[in-house]
Formats: C-alpha cells, structure tokens, sequence
C-alpha cells in the first residue's frame, strides 16, 4: 500500500471503491456504505434508548456548525425515512457577538429553508438586556465565557419553553464527550463528571437534553458534511481564548491518532464512573429570582447578571457569593467556583 | 505539477481566507522517477500557502491531529498519508475539525 493510491474496494459493498476509513472499526468503506452506517447507529442508538416519542416537539439546538448542521439534516431525514412522527425545530441563540454570531445565524437561516425547519432565535439581549459585547467591553476577555456560558444554557431552555419543546438536541459528539470527561477529571468536578457521560440529562429539570451524536466521532461528522455538500460555519468565537479545553481537545486527538478508539473507551469510563452514596451532592432547588432550576438561592445567571446591573461585574465570579448573602453552609458542599472554567458551550 | 488545493472548517483563514488554491508545486526530483508525495506537498504548502500559525495545520511534520486529508475525495489514511503519491490535476482536500460545533 505505500505511496499507492487507493484503488482498493469497500469492505461492506465490495462494489464501489472505498473512501474513508472509519475511526470506529477502521473499516474502509465507500461513500454510500458510510452515509447508511453512519444514519443506522444514530438511529439505532436513538431507538434503543428511546430518546424520543411519537408527536414530540424537538428543539434542535443550531449555532450553524458542523455538528448541529449535520444533525439538523440527519434527524430530519430519519424522522421522515423511519418516520418518527416528530416535530422538529431549530433553536439558535444569538449572544450578540458582531462578526461571529452575526454571520454563523446567516449559515441558520440557510439550514431552515433548505431544511424547512421552522427557526427560533433567543438573544442575550432580549432575556438578559445585554450582548455579549456589552459585556466584554466591560469586563474584558477574563471570564467572559463563564457569562456566556450560564447564559447560554438557560438562553436554550427558554427558546425550547417558547416552542413548547418536549426536549432539546445538541450535536455534541464523541471527541466532545471524551474531552468533558477529562476536563471533569481534570478539575474534580464530580457532579458533572457523573452526568456529562449521559445520553439524556435535565430529566428532572424542565426540559430534558439528549445527545444523538454521543457515540459519533467527529471525524465522520465532518466527512459527512463534506461528501454532502452541508452548508456549515466554521469560525472559532472571538472572544474565547479556550486555553484549558484547548489541551484536553488537542491530547484527545493525539490520543485518536495512536488509537482511535481511545475516545469511546474514555466515554465507557465516564459512563461506569459511580459516586459513593457517601458523597454530599449539591441539592438541587430553585432560584428565588427567576425560578430556574439552581443549588443556591439565586441561580448562576441571575449572579451574574445582579453583578452586571450593579456595576460590580465580580460577583458570581469565583467565591465572591457571600456578597449577596448566600447562606454560610452552602459554602462548604455548594457548587464549586467556575472561574476556571472556558466557553461553557460544552457544559452539561 | 498544476494541483487544486482547498481549505476548509476554518483553515482557509491561515491562508488570506481563500478556500480554493490552484498551485504549481516545483520540487526536485532526485531521479526520474521521483513522485511528488504528501509529505513534499505539505512542506511545500507550509512554506508557499500558510500565512500565519502554522501550528494550527501542522504538527512535526505532519498535519496536526484532526485536520482532515483527502486526495481526489479520497481520505488519506487509505492511501498511505505522507507517503501518498501525487500526480497531475490531483485534488488535495484539507478540513480542519477543530472548529466550533
């Protein structure tokens, strides 16, 4: 095989000469034997944990990335090939970064029409009064994606309430996952590391998430969007410098390159990963100011954007939350700073 | 050698954000039958094409991790990698997955 050009034929079809090799099985297979494997597991993982229910709303989460836009398309073909009765939406946020989120909603409004999926944009602005450029320009580029981040979740489960959504689906795939259930290790947050590695999460909150694309590695994501001409953005956020996340992602992909199937064996440990019944868990309750779900009096957001009112932007950054009052005992078991934490775009 | 050159998920902006590149790559030839490989390509396209952070493409001296190849829409893992042949009008694909979601 060296120096020689592929000539060899697909190991499924031995028809058509092959095209890629997967990461998953390292099988080397054609572009038609690659579209319907790569439809067949997502189905299948779709149907075996029966992540959803004939008439259900679906709110897509879409940024107009590979991995939203690739889900959009596949989710839509499968609810009409295998006829899921579904009712699918998109749901954008728009954070109000000019020159990034701006160009990525133009890639959005593409997908709808080509997909004739009805859209549903939220913008900081309207839930939150500012943009995420109001908010750099005050704060700087330090902490700017703990602000994003908080806001963006609660940004999404607003949209999917408007929609009167059953559940919302995010295009996080299997690299993403391996990288969460580092990073969690990484910075022994065991609360998320116990849930990051779940198919559905939020059962308990208002809207439950699932992630059809746990187990698909990015690579065949792109490979699809490719082959399939998908309309996808790809410009990195301005204002996230995603240094921490940055190295997990870029070990995670050394370790692909070695062993590519170091990436579900991390998503295996994450998922066999128990907390002892010892272990003091963070209780979850509501916040007294805007009623979203929270383990403190107010929600994170609700800090955040108290701090940003008051022109004391800190606040709700790292463990400054004695400044409004929290109670003393939440200290000690409470949810822990996250200062440290990169673009929350990630967080489950 | 006239060869077609594209950049994609985000790597076009390392080079004047232009995602198509038609090139003649010149390169030595030791003995007449010397072909143009995948590693002479990349070296060539890191000195001649790659504008700024050339960490963002390459590693050593391959493609960094997760930057997709494909000769001809073929991906290169079947053909060799680095040591893949080119050849006249060939079509080199390079997509960046690192990018966004």
């Amino acid at each position: 095989m060296e120096g020689k050009r592929s000539l060899r034929m697909c190991c499924l079809c031995n028809e058509r000469r092959a095209s890629l090799k997967r990461p998953k099985t390292l099988q080397q297979i054609c572009r038609e034997c690659f579209y319907l494997a790569f439809e067949d597991e997502i189905h299948q993982l779709i149907v075996d944990n029966r992540l959803f229910t004939r008439g259900d709303r679906i709110a897509i989460g879409a940024s107009g990335g590979k991995d939203s836009t690739v889900l959009a398309y596949v989710l839509s073909k499968l609810n009409r090939v295998h006829d899921y009765g579904l009712h699918l939406f998109l749901l954008s946020v728009d954070e109000g970064i000019t020159g990034y989120r701006d160009d990525s909603l133009e890639t959005v409004h593409r997908n709808q029409i080509e997909y004739g999926l009805p859209l549903k944009i939220v913008s900081y602005k309207d839930l939150y009064g500012w943009t995420m450029d109001e908010i750099v320009k005050l704060i700087g580029l330090k902490n700017n994606c703990t602000f994003c981040g908080v806001f963006r979740r609660q940004a999404l489960d607003r949209g999917a309430a408007f929609l009167k959504a059953d559940k919302v689906v995010t295009g996080h795939n299997a690299d993403d996952i391996a990288e969460t259930v580092l990073l969690n290790i990484l910075r022994g947050d065991i609360a998320r590391l116990s849930r990051c590695s779940s198919i559905i999460t939020g059962e308990d909150g208002p809207i439950p998430r699932c992630k059809p694309f746990k187990y698909t590695y990015e690579k065949e994501i792109v490979m699809y969007a490719y082959f399939k001409k998908l309309d996808y953005f790809s410009t990195e956020c301005i204002y996230s410098p995603n240094a921490y996340r940055g190295f997990a992602r870029e070990f995670i992909k050394d370790l692909e390159r070695i062993r590519p199937r170091a990436i579900l064996d991390i998503i295996k440990s994450g998922e066999n990963f128990r907390i002892s019944t010892t272990t003091k868990m963070p209780e979850q309750g509501f916040c007294e100011r805007c009623g979203y779900i929270s383990s403190q009096k107010w929600c994170k957001a609700c800090v955040l954007l108290d701090g940003l009112n008051r022109g004391l932007p800190k606040l709700g950054i790292g463990r400054s939350r004695v400044a409004i009052g929290f109670k003393e005992e939440n200290k000690s078991h409470g949810t822990k700073s996250i200062e440290s934490k990169q673009c929350g775009s990630l967080d489950f | 050698m006239q060869l077609t050159l594209e950049f994609g998920g985000g790597l076009e902006l390392l080079c004047d954000s232009k995602k198509i590149h038609n090139v003649n790559v010149e390169f030595e030839q030791q003995n007449k039958e010397d072909k143009l490989t995948m590693k002479g390509l990349l070296s060539w396209v890191r000195t001649n094409l790659i504008k700024e952070r050339p960490e963002m493409f390459m590693k050593g001296d391959t493609v960094r991790p997760g930057v997709l190849v494909l000769v001809n829409d073929c991906d290169w893992e079947l053909s060799g990698q680095l040591s893949t042949t080119l050849e006249e009008k060939d079509v080199v694909v390079f997509i960046s997955t690192l990018h966004g979601g």
